[in-house]
Formats: structure tokens, C-alpha cells, sequence
């Protein structure tokens, strides 16, 4: 087996530069490569570009990058929950591009499978298709959507192996299989790292080949946003 | 005059033994909790499960475990996990059988505006553009109203768009209706309220045919 892994999250990032492209894995704080997200606020990495469904909270996520006011640029299809964020996209320090989700995913996907484009029928009609190449397929439009182009994914999952394989946990699997391979280098962070040949084969969600990187991420908070509970007797 | 919990409550009785059903934030959410219990229905959440459960018992929340509202959830027996791109499949490809969401604003041909106000803070579109687009039964939740009392049920939508000729049914706290041949037909009325008292509420052409019948719950 190809032995993927690297010591730690520092040679993990190791390339990364400002201006560059990025894809990160989560849905809100739902598995969102944590330890990854903390390293390129050290490197303090400037002007990037970050393709992201959210941008995080505050004081955590991309949000942390927000604050150090590192990207240029979000392309996601939610931004809210933060103020920072707002500031920073009213004032017009920060370029926002909304994309619908399904198209993100899509966009991910497309980049990672090598189809340079893909047409659907989200956003037709409203802004989001201002400008963009439309036609008709079975007496419905659609808009013409590309791939992404990243030069890193920054990914998170639950478990890896040396060889890049990879499993996730519930719905922290969201955008993180989609990204992996969707760049030039990925990189996985996991929460359990093994031998390769420890995990079954049968249950792998992302195969190694589209994971360049891999190590297993420290102390991860897995912060909840929205804290929801009910009673014990109830539906 | 319904209450949220009430539309909800209508609109779950759209509800057919064997959907794969998909809520939206807000009053859509509810209705969860008011489908029968002897139909078998899986609530799908865009964000990766199929097989949604009600909140988790305090003490039981799990952060790899939320719905697309970002709030901790369950997972009932049967339930599956996936990533965003196969979810957004079952959407686009026209798996989920109903998707119920809010609108801002609804106009007679069925276009759709809830996702962004000019002029005040845009947090976008989520997975709206996509349900909208590519869903073949769309039941919208709404106040037949806004705050200031104007219409919300119009000719044509005055904000940004989410989808084009899409809506297909509306509950709101005043009325069922669908949309037909471009124009609002008025289906039922909540208890007590009267069809001119809905009339006056709606701004865009409204259809009203025989006698309309009041909701039942």
C-alpha cells in the first residue's frame, strides 16, 4: 500500500500559499477539518478563496480565518451566523459568491470526476443564472455550472487508514467525500488513524487514490451550533 | 385564522403513506410532528440522512448528527447517512416525493422568492434553488400576509427569485390554495375565515368556484 500519511498538520499544509484556492469539507460545524482550519491561521495565509457551504461562527470554523481577515473570497451557499462575516461582506472587504447547494456538491463532484461542466436546473430564472449559458432538456431549463478548481481540499472524516482510506460519521460526511480528489492535494484529517488493512474494505466511503495527505487531527472540539432537545416522553 | 402549528398541521395531511418528504426551516419543520402515525413516511435532510428522527434526549445530542437547520437530531431505525452530492441526486433527480418549504413571497404562475431581502443582510440560498427547481410536488408554508398586513400571495414577486413556475400548493394561515393555468385557485378556508376576507388578502388573481369549503382538522 502507498503510505500517505505525514507527522502532523504542519506538513500536512505544507504548500499552501496565499492567493491559492481552497476547498473545506462541513456543513456548519458538522465536520469541518478543525485542525487544518487552525493551521492556516498560523501560517497566516493571506487572500485566499475559500469554496465552503457555510464560513463558520464567530470564534470558530472559518470563522477563525474571517477574524484574521485571511480570505478574499466565499463561495457557498449559506453564510449566516456571522457578524464578523457581515461586517466584512457590507464593507466590501470580502468578495461573497452564493451558490445553491446542490450545485456546490455538484461543482465538487464534477472537479473530482473530471467533468469540466455539468448542466441543472437550479437557479434558472433567478439571479443566480444571470449570465450563464442555459438550454432546454426535456422542456426544462438549465444552467450550465463548472467544475471547481482548487489547488487543496481540506477534508475531515472519522477514521483513515495509511493508505488515505477513509470513513465518516453521520451527517459530518456532507461535502467531505465530494471534496476529496476535487483539488490538487488533498488532505484528510481524521479522528482514528490505523494500519492500512484494519479497516473492511467493504465499508470505505473514499477510497485512497483521491487523498494525497492524511493524518490523524488533535484535540477536536466538535462544537454544536444549534443545541436542540426534548423531553424524554415525547414524539 | 390558523396558527404555525395549524398550517402544519393541514399541510401534513398532504402527506401520503410511503413519501420520502422534505422540510424546510421553519413552520415546515412542525409538521413532522403532526403526520399520522399508521402511514410510513422517511424525512430527508439535505445536509445527509434519510430516516430523520425527532431531537435527541438531553444528555444524548451528538455533534456528527444534525439536520440541515444545523440542530441536533436523531436518527430512527432504517435511517441512512450520505454526502451532499447524493442527497442533492435524490432531490434533483426527483426521489423525494414532497418537499414543503417558506416563502416570502408567492406569485400566480408559481415563482418563488425566500431567500434574500435587497438591501438588508443576504445569507443565502441553501438548498432552496435546488428543492424548487427539480422538486414535482411543492407545498408552500406561509403567512397569507407580512407584518405591515400586505399581501404576500401576488401578480408577480417583487424580490429575488428562488425558482420559476414551481409551486404547486399553498397553506397559509388563511387559505389552501393551488396554482392553475397562472392563476391562485382557492381550494379550502381556515375555520372562520370568510372568502372575501381571503380575497382582500391576496393581491394576485384568485379563482373561487362554487362553494368553498372550510378545513378540517
Amino acid at each position: 500500500m502507498i503510505d500517505k500519511t505525514v507527522a502532523n498538520v504542519q506538513q500536512a499544509c505544507r504548500g499552501v500559499e496565499d492567493g491559492m484556492t481552497f476547498m473545506l469539507g462541513g456543513f456548519g460545524l458538522c465536520g469541518i477539518p478543525e485542525n487544518a482550519i487552525a493551521e492556516l491561521v498560523r501560517l497566516d495565509v493571506k487572500k485566499v478563496t475559500c469554496i465552503s457551504n457555510n464560513a463558520g461562527v464567530d470564534d470558530f470554523g472559518l470563522g477563525l480565518l474571517l477574524q484574521k481577515r485571511q480570505i478574499k473570497k466565499m463561495i457557498s451557499s449559506y453564510v449566516g451566523e456571522n457578524a464578523e462575516f457581515e461586517r466584512q461582506m457590507l464593507s466590501g472587504e470580502l468578495e461573497v459568491e452564493l451558490i445553491p447547494q446542490g450545485t456546490l456538491a455538484q461543482r465538487c463532484l464534477a472537479a473530482q470526476s473530471g467533468v469540466p461542466a455539468f448542466y441543472t436546473p437550479a437557479g434558472y430564472g433567478t439571479e443566480v443564472g444571470e449570465g450563464k449559458e442555459s438550454r432546454e432538456f426535456n422542456g426544462k431549463m438549465h444552467l450550465l455550472e463548472h467544475a471547481f478548481k482548487a489547488q487543496f481540499s481540506f477534508v475531515k472524516a472519522w477514521k483513515g487508514d495509511t493508505a488515505g482510506n477513509l470513513i465518516f460519521k453521520g451527517t459530518a460526511r456532507n461535502f467531505n467525500p465530494n471534496m476529496c480528489g476535487a483539488a490538487k492535494i488533498t488532505v484528510a484529517e481524521v479522528e482514528e488513524l490505523v494500519p492500512s488493512g484494519e479497516l473492511d474494505p467493504n465499508q470505505i466511503h473514499i477510497p485512497g487514490i483521491f487523498v494525497q495527505r492524511i493524518f490523524q487531527g488533535a484535540e477536536y472540539q466538535k462544537r454544536i451550533e444549534q443545541r436542540t432537545v426534548r423531553e424524554p416522553q415525547t414524539k | 385564522m390558523l396558527d404555525k402549528n395549524q398550517i402544519a398541521q393541514r399541510i401534513a395531511q398532504e402527506v401520503r403513506d410511503g413519501y420520502y418528504v422534505n422540510l424546510g426551516i421553519g413552520i415546515p419543520t412542525l409538521v413532522a410532528n403532526f403526520v399520522r402515525d399508521d402511514i410510513q413516511v422517511e424525512f430527508q435532510s439535505e445536509n445527509g440522512i434519510l430516516g430523520m428522527g425527532p431531537f435527541p434526549i438531553k444528555g444524548e445530542e451528538d455533534a456528527d448528527l444534525i439536520n440541515a437547520g444545523k440542530q441536533t437530531i436523531t436518527a430512527l431505525k432504517g435511517a441512512s447517512y450520505f454526502d451532499s452530492a447524493t442527497s442533492f441526486s435524490m432531490i434533483r433527480g426527483q426521489h423525494v416525493d414532497l418537499t414543503i418549504l417558506g416563502a416570502m413571497e408567492v406569485s400566480q404562475n408559481g415563482d418563488i422568492a425566500n431567500w434574500k431581502i435587497p438591501g438588508k443582510m443576504v445569507k443565502g440560498m441553501g438548498g432552496a434553488m435546488d428543492l424548487v427547481a427539480s422538486a414535482e410536488n411543492i407545498i408552500v408554508a406561509m403567512m397569507h400576509t407580512n407584518r405591515a398586513g400586505h399581501s404576500k400571495l401576488l401578480k408577480q414577486c417583487s424580490l429575488p427569485l428562488t425558482g420559476v413556475h414551481c409551486v404547486k400548493k399553498i397553506v397559509s394561515n388563511l387559505a389552501v390554495l393551488e396554482i392553475a393555468n397562472g392563476k391562485f385557485k382557492l381550494l379550502e378556508r381556515a375555520p372562520g375565515v370568510s372568502v372575501s376576507e381571503i380575497q382582500e388578502a391576496t393581491l394576485g388573481d384568485l379563482i373561487i368556484e362554487g362553494e368553498i369549503p372550510e378545513m378540517t382538522f
